[in-house]
């Protein structure tokens, strides 16, 4: 189920499940980690074999995909942390500065 | 229906448990605990149950089982005393902030050192805060007819906590009392089918049970919604408790009250010590002397309208405490109770007789002792001393 | 054998926005774990990073059931889960075939679970166990626990003018469950996904307990880059630090043979937690710890022969 949590700081006792329990699964995806980056990944998409290395090795979870082909990275929770660049065999995704 | 038997109290829980043919079942041995699992393994070992019994390798796995299963959505049960109780400690907060349904039986004994196996309350007051709805039973009677209660009052949608059934070690334990139990098809109607608040076992609705309130700070939410749900269970131990009485021929309430609408001078206690001291209330009404007796069923919640409305009309009253706490005003029921106090009316006199730790007897003697004190207070107006040790060799 | 495409198509069953650090070891073991289950799987974490970084209250970065009961009993906790999940399946309450997998850091399960992960393994739960092993207690801030290597600094094994780190050697946790005679236990790494993923599809499929140790780097606690950290897990397995092998129905079997091992040294010296080995005066150490490596070696070989079928 999809649960909305506008609003949720001002939230007053009752308001919240009890239980502190979380009624559904995966919404950590409305919360975003890009900002953390100092560094971004770049896809050099002529060179990218669609090996899914980077895929199997990213622990956030943002390398898109869809039927096998790599389509891009997910910047909304990118940490930036480089495991993509420095695992890809191809040297299909560069690391650079992030942008102010 | 129903039939009568003569069983040791730990044989009445664990032939309530039978009854209520529970989901799971997690539970560690002993003493003086021990019988009840064993007599419900037996029932597995038979196929008298369909119970999932995990025998795990401690007290605290076995109430860390018990919240999995609960917040998988089964209907669970365990037991345990004293040391048992004391390493769940940790899991006991975490249960209750669960908000999971988790009844279990909690067979008083003291908590070591020097280790003592016998009967005192100081386990059960260990977990006071604990956020577990804490019934103390009387008798054999009385804990298989609270563990039927339990069941509902913890599922109650109003509710949903975990409750403790308190019986005293030995003196109800493994003492052969006779009572009577309602047939099979009765305890299973009701209690009912279990409607789980909450299961992990939906792969299309999942949950996730237990999160980190580090960085948002709900909690001081969390715990007030969590003592909403304690305070408005009392109401719900009373509707259960009469439509237990319904069923059994055996109402139930928060509190039960014996010769008290006259009475000058009162006793206050929980457990089994309420049999004895009705004794000696009859004694003295026999001598003219007018005494009552006042037990509290529902430690936790703590009924302080039904307490105070129930001593409203005595001159003196004196609160028994099989605990100790060092260091403190008198011992927790005491301190409850003369908190709970302050606020009436009539502010009537009270003192504290800790006794009975370790198990230590406590005779109708004694108890006629405490109610000398209470009528000397009467007649001279004045407390000598508030806290008092009664069968202590000092 | 599915190939990483193929995998691709599967659930993942942790979600971005998690708050572990950039390139923490363990949200890759997880993934690589949980893409090797056929069927649903329901979580239970042990306190920890992990635990704490992906379920900050109101996020979940989890789409399957989870429970996080407490620090030293994920195990219990996980095994009352599958044991409702027997009982409502015999009643006839489910019918769905779940998978039931239980995550813990070195800290919870080499020290503070170690009781809770051996009643759970013993009493034969369908249950597989994963012990995400970076070698200290990073998420209170990098003190040692009995994973912690010897020789390693950690804030509370500090390199001193008298004491070089941590003194005593590392538990072996694989073998002791090895030793509880459970129907699959296993040793992975992180960078070796082939071999973690054949290893968690026998774990899942195993009729009973099993229980996998991967090695999961944290370069916070390891003192290395973030991209480095496949990188830290494939030099652990090539120094034969950490070597891969199963142990199925108590025949042992290394599956990654590794044929001439790197000298330890050369992963220690790409950690700052072993920086202080390379300081004169401490050759002897770093010999030592060459030979445990080495022994360890030996003792899984001879078991593996010992054991062959």
């Amino acid at each position: 189920m999809s649960w909305d949590i506008k609003n949720l700081k001002n939230w007053k006792v009752g308001d919240h499940p009890p239980g502190a329990l979380i009624p559904t699964g995966g919404n950590a995806v409305e919360y975003k980690t890009g900002g953390w980056r100092s560094e971004k990944p770049r896809w050099i998409e002529e060179k990218c074999t669609h090996c899914m290395i980077c895929w199997v090795f990213c622990p956030d979870t943002s390398i898109e995909v869809k039927e096998s082909k790599m389509l891009g990275i997910d910047y909304d929770h990118c940490k930036g942390c480089g495991i993509c660049a420095a695992e890809c065999p191809s040297d299909a995704i560069e690391m650079e500065e992030e942008e102010k | 229906m129903s039939k009568t038997v003569a069983l040791t109290g730990n044989l009445a829980c664990a032939h309530a448990m039978r009854q209520i043919n529970p989901d799971v079942v997690a539970a560690y041995p002993i003493t003086p605990q021990t019988t009840i699992v064993e007599e419900f393994s037996t029932f597995v070992a038979n196929g008298q149950v369909d119970t999932e019994y995990v025998t795990v390798e401690s007290e605290h796995s076995a109430m860390s089982a018990c919240v999995g299963a609960s917040a998988a959505g089964s209907r669970v049960i365990t037991a345990t005393s004293s040391q048992g109780l004391a390493l769940m400690w940790e899991i006991l907060y975490i249960a209750s902030a669960l908000r999971l349904p988790i009844v279990m039986h909690n067979v008083n004994r003291t908590l070591a050192g020097p280790i003592n196996i016998h009967c005192d309350h100081q386990d059960s007051m260990g977990a006071r805060d604990s956020g577990w709805i804490q019934i103390h039973c009387e008798n054999a009677q009385e804990a298989y007819d609270t563990t039927i209660q339990a069941i509902r009052i913890a599922e109650d949608s109003r509710v949903s906590l975990p409750v403790l059934v308190c019986l005293d070690g030995f003196i109800i334990s493994h003492a052969i009392d006779r009572l009577d139990m309602l047939d099979d098809p009765e305890v299973k109607k009701f209690v009912g089918e279990f409607e789980p608040r909450v299961t992990m076992l939906d792969p299309e609705e999942p949950i996730t049970v237990g999160p980190f309130d580090g960085l948002h700070g709900q909690f001081f939410e969390f715990r007030r919604a969590q003592e909403l749900a304690t305070l408005g269970s009392l109401p719900v131990i009373e509707e259960v408790g009469k439509e237990y009485g319904a069923v059994s021929g055996r109402p139930y309430g928060l509190i039960e009250e014996y010769k008290l609408d006259d009475a000058e001078i009162a006793i206050l206690v929980l457990g089994s010590t309420a049999g004895t001291t009705r004794v000696v209330v009859d004694d003295l009404r026999a001598d003219g002397v007018k005494a009552g007796l006042l037990k509290i069923r529902s430690f936790r919640p703590f009924p302080i309208k039904q307490i105070t409305d129930a001593l409203s009309g005595v001159k003196a009253v004196a609160v028994l405490d099989r605990s100790l706490s060092p260091g403190a005003i008198g011992a927790p029921v005491f301190q409850e109770v003369r908190s709970a106090l302050y606020d009436s009316e009539s502010r009537v006199p009270i003192i504290n007789f800790i006794y009975g730790l370790g198990g230590r007897d406590v005779s109708m003697a004694h108890l006629k002792e405490a109610f000398d004190v209470l009528s000397d207070i009467v007649k001279t107006g004045q407390v000598k001393q508030t806290i008092n040790y009664l069968g202590l060799r000092e | 054998m599915a190939s990483l495409r193929e995998l691709s198509k599967k659930k993942d069953y942790l979600t971005g926005g998690h708050r572990l650090c950039a390139g923490c070891g363990h949200s890759i073991a997880v993934r690589q774990v949980l893409l090797a289950s056929e069927d649903p799987v329901v979580v239970g974490c042990a306190t920890g990073c992990l635990e704490v970084s992906t379920t900050i209250y109101p996020y979940t970065a989890w789409k399957c059931s989870y429970i996080h009961n407490a620090f030293e009993n994920v195990a219990a906790t996980i095994s009352g889960v599958e044991s409702a999940y027997q009982a409502l399946k015999r009643r006839g309450k489910v019918d769905k075939e779940l998978k039931f997998v239980a995550f813990g850091g070195d800290g919870g399960t080499y020290d503070i679970g170690l009781q809770s992960l051996s009643g759970a393994l013993e009493r034969g739960h369908n249950m597989l166990y994963v012990c995400l092993d970076n070698g200290a207690y990073m998420n209170t801030g990098i003190q040692r626990s009995s994973a912690t290597p010897k020789g390693a600094w950690t804030t509370t094994t500090p390199v001193g003018s008298v004491r070089p780190g941590k003194p005593r050697k590392r538990k072996d946790l694989t073998a002791i469950c090895a030793d509880h005679n459970i129907p699959y236990v296993a040793q992975a790494s992180i960078s070796h996904w082939k071999d973690l993923h054949a290893k968690a599809a026998k774990a899942l499929q195993a009729d009973g307990p099993a229980f996998l140790n991967i090695l999961s780097p944290c370069p916070r606690g390891w003192r290395h880059p973030s991209d480095q950290t496949v990188k830290m897990a494939k030099l652990g397995v090539q120094t034969g630090f950490w070597p891969l092998y199963e142990v199925e129905n108590g025949v042992w079997k290394v599956t990654v043979k590794v044929r001439e091992p790197k000298p330890v040294a050369e992963w220690f010296k790409l950690q700052g937690r072993f920086k202080h080995l390379f300081a004169p005066g401490n050759e002897a150490l770093l010999a030592d710890l060459q030979g445990d490596v080495d022994s360890q070696l030996e003792r899984i070989l001879a078991r593996c022969e010992s054991t062959q079928e």
